[in-house]
């Protein structure tokens, strides 16, 4: 038998709470995180709403404890605060040393570019911000966090733009699966950045208003930032240590749409491929699965085939589907693991999120989006979909355990 | 875990384009940083492409179509690679516009393009290859990563066909602040960095390997271990879990044929030296910067090396540190570290 892998420990932060007890409060609420620009300095901030977290790099600073580097990136920052959190959760004490093997898994898209693109001319004529060109590596957020939590057996970061905190935590799970590991922190950081922000408004593609997934009118995304973590363990681990465990991962699938840079294909085939595939791994039929949390950015392009996708696998049982990048913008290399952590309270509190800002439904589509919040369900089987830029496509499942 | 190398695809600072020569003009580089001598991409890459493509996305498509080609494959069951720094040209083209612009007038290809899985994206848009794509980005442990995502997947399905990669890029702007920030100065102990230091050649380069689990004659050599460590506090713990890492192998020390150093020059660092006149004392010893520079995923063109090693069996003198090679090459151990902070083993051996 493959080992089995868990969830023991939650962590996040995003424009719709610092921590896990306000992120629910804000989800059950139905409380959304966008609005206007008020940190990031950027000559888009009275244009486009974002899902910014409302704290300076200094008051992070706060929050991210005694134990970081002089010189942090909001990005690394906002990584230790959600991975600290996930670690205290799961029953462990950062820095403690430990006999289980542990390693790290995390994802990002931009590292330190909120402060190399602050500092970039700078480096050349002074010598005054240099520190920032050595925490500028996608890897800077993964060793710092690594130092906070003590772990120095295995470490590695990810990069595959919208769905790299998805594989991130894909890969932890097969790390476990093979006995590389027995503990993974696995999860992503994504801090907005005028470099990002002026990248998807070349692509024509950010909504001036909060963004309506999967509503016929939709009109393109809006950004966030944020970072979440999820510490996943091989199950005996937690039972023998008498642990809370919050339900299991059960299947997960990358596959390729091979058809454009930053376009899906027509027919969502690389969405379709990592949903079913990872259905085919859990051993799940399609009809078990209760809730999907869409990757539902909110563009023409995502939302039209990211459907047709669900609709190929799920027809005619479509289960509750809804996007929460209306409460969170679109966190970049965050989402996958953020999105994981909302799957994951989905299955511990028996909630499903609604679609904010719905507006009717998709001409092409079959299916709506469930509007309402619902409490009290029993969800068993969450699908959790992230893709990105290269079409890179990921699905995860997560189950009660 | 074994995995076979059945195909081999490298751009280099040296002559390495063509597989069936094997360093037979050494170039020697010369300092502050090498760049990779480039193929004719119109062999490759249709003219139309090509113009839109930074340098770091020509070499790798163009390297891995080599590597494809020579193995025979035409989709792989998966596309991995490893790159530290991804697409810095076009990041820097984008960041640069971004800033002189005032976010004003610009246009999305260096964006689109700036994102690090853009290579592997690329290979597998024009092969039509729904299959899995991942792209690690760890500083020098990002190739070890690629690999070790790589035979964990051959460990699950031996028949698959991996096309694993690694790759990064050297830019004019982008060594002039690294260089600056000290990024290329040797690796000194805490304290001891002296008023002028020694400095590294900086390079860059894209290495593309199919690995399988099917076992072939034709095959060059087999990756059989790798394993990655943060921040060892002293040579004790690098000799330890060097111990480990074989013994896991079902090895000893006595079984390395060959030690492959990272160290950038003849004279090494502390670290290495301290190592060598250790636990490596009665191996013998060779090194691969001087033919390609530093960069994050230099351990790949070293891993290209030992591939072409164990199959040619003939270690050549500019390799070699100490000695000469006689006994046959059946194990190759790579060692590298940059600035003593993530340190990685792979092992390699004789079909």
């Amino acid at each position: 038998m493959p080992r089995r892998v868990v969830v023991t420990g939650i962590g996040i932060i995003s424009s719709i709470g610092d921590n896990i007890s306000e992120t629910l409060q804000s989800l059950k609420s139905q409380k959304s995180g966008i609005g206007p620009l008020t940190i990031l300095n950027t000559l888009h901030k009275d244009t486009f709403p974002a899902g910014e977290i409302k704290l300076t790099n200094n008051e992070l600073e706060l929050l991210a404890g005694e134990d970081i580097p002089e010189f942090p990136t909001r990005t690394t920052l906002l990584g230790i605060i959600a991975a600290k959190e996930a670690y205290r959760d799961a029953g462990l004490q950062p820095g403690a040393l430990t006999s289980v093997k542990t390693g790290i898994v995390s994802a990002t898209t931009v590292g330190g570019m909120d402060q190399t693109e602050q500092y970039y001319f700078d480096f050349f004529t002074s010598d005054r911000h240099l520190h920032y060109v050595h925490t500028h590596d996608c890897c800077d957020n993964t060793e710092t966090i690594a130092e906070c939590l003590g772990i120095t057996d295995f470490m590695t970061t990810v990069s595959s733009a919208c769905s790299s905190s998805a594989n991130a935590i894909m890969f932890g799970a097969r790390l476990i699966k093979h006995g590389i590991a027995d503990r993974i922190i696995a999860g992503g950081t994504d801090a907005l950045s005028k470099f990002t922000l002026n990248g998807f408004n070349t692509l024509k593609i950010l909504n001036e208003k909060p963004c309506r997934p999967f509503s016929n009118d939709r009109n393109g995304l809006n950004l966030g930032e944020g970072a979440a973590f999820i510490v996943l363990e091989a199950e005996e681990i937690p039972v023998r240590e008498n642990r809370k465990i919050y339900c299991e991962i059960t299947g997960y699938a990358n596959a390729n749409d091979a058809y454009h840079q930053t376009a899906s294909s027509p027919d969502g085939y690389g969405p379709y491929l990592a949903m079913k595939n990872a259905l085919d791994m859990s051993g799940l039929k399609a009809g078990q699965i209760d809730y999907i949390n869409a990757h539902g950015t909110g563009t023409d392009n995502n939302d039209l085939t990211e459907g047709l996708a669900i609709e190929k696998i799920f027809l005619p049982q479509i289960p509750k589907v809804s996007s929460t990048k209306a409460f969170t913008g679109h966190t970049l290399g965050a989402a996958g693991a953020i999105e994981a952590v909302f799957s994951i309270l989905s299955i511990r509190h028996g909630l499903i999120f609604p679609n904010l800002n719905y507006s009717g439904k998709i001409n092409e589509l079959n299916f709506e989006p469930t509007l309402q919040l619902t409490e009290g369900a029993e969800v068993k089987n969450v699908l959790s979909n992230s893709f990105g830029f290269g079409g890179n496509d990921s699905s995860l499942i997560f189950s009660k355990y | 875990m074994e995995a076979y190398i059945s195909g081999l695809g490298n751009i280099s600072a040296q002559e390495t384009f063509d597989n069936s020569v094997f360093l037979e003009n050494i170039k020697k580089l010369n300092p502050p940083l090498a760049f990779c001598i480039e193929p004719n991409y119109k062999e490759f890459i249709q003219p139309i492409q090509l113009r839109r493509m930074g340098r770091i996305l020509r070499m790798g498509v163009t390297a891995a179509a080599k590597c494809l080609n020579d193995a025979g494959v035409e989709i792989p069951d998966a596309i991995i690679t490893g790159t530290g720094l991804g697409l810095v040209q076009d990041t820097e083209k984008f960041l640069t516009a971004v800033i002189e612009n005032e976010e004003k007038f610009l246009t999305p290809t260096s964006f689109i393009q700036s994102t690090h899985n853009t290579v592997g994206a690329h290979i597998a848009v024009m092969l039509k290859c729904n299959n899995y794509n991942f792209t690690y980005v760890h500083s020098n442990i990002s190739f070890e990563s690629a690999l070790l995502d790589s035979m964990m997947q051959i460990d699950e399905y031996p028949g698959l066909k991996v096309l694993l990669g690694g790759l990064d890029e050297m830019t004019e702007t982008y060594f002039k602040i690294t260089d600056k920030a000290g990024l290329w100065n040797k690796y000194y102990p805490e304290g001891q960095l002296p008023q002028i230091p020694e400095k590294a050649i900086a390079g860059e380069g894209a290495t593309y390997f199919i690995i399988t689990g099917v076992s072939n004659p034709e095959n060059y050599a087999k990756f059989t271990g790798v394993s990655t460590f943060y921040k060892p506090k002293s040579t004790e713990v690098i000799t330890s879990n060097m111990l480990k890492f074989l013994s896991i192998n079902g090895l000893t020390i006595n079984d390395i044929d060959l030690v492959l150093l990272g160290q950038n020059d003849t004279a090494g660092d502390s670290i290495y030296n301290a190592m060598k006149s250790g636990i490596l004392v009665g191996t013998n010893q060779g090194y691969y910067k001087h033919l390609c520079g530093e960069y994050y995923t230099s351990s790949a063109f070293a891993a290209w090396l030992a591939a072409n090693l164990l199959k040619r069996q003939v270690v050549p003198d500019t390799v070699l540190l100490n000695g000469k090679q006689t006994k046959p090459l059946k194990n190759i151990l790579i060692w590298n570290h940059f600035r003593n902070i993530n340190h990685s083993f792979m092992l390699l051996s004789a079909c």
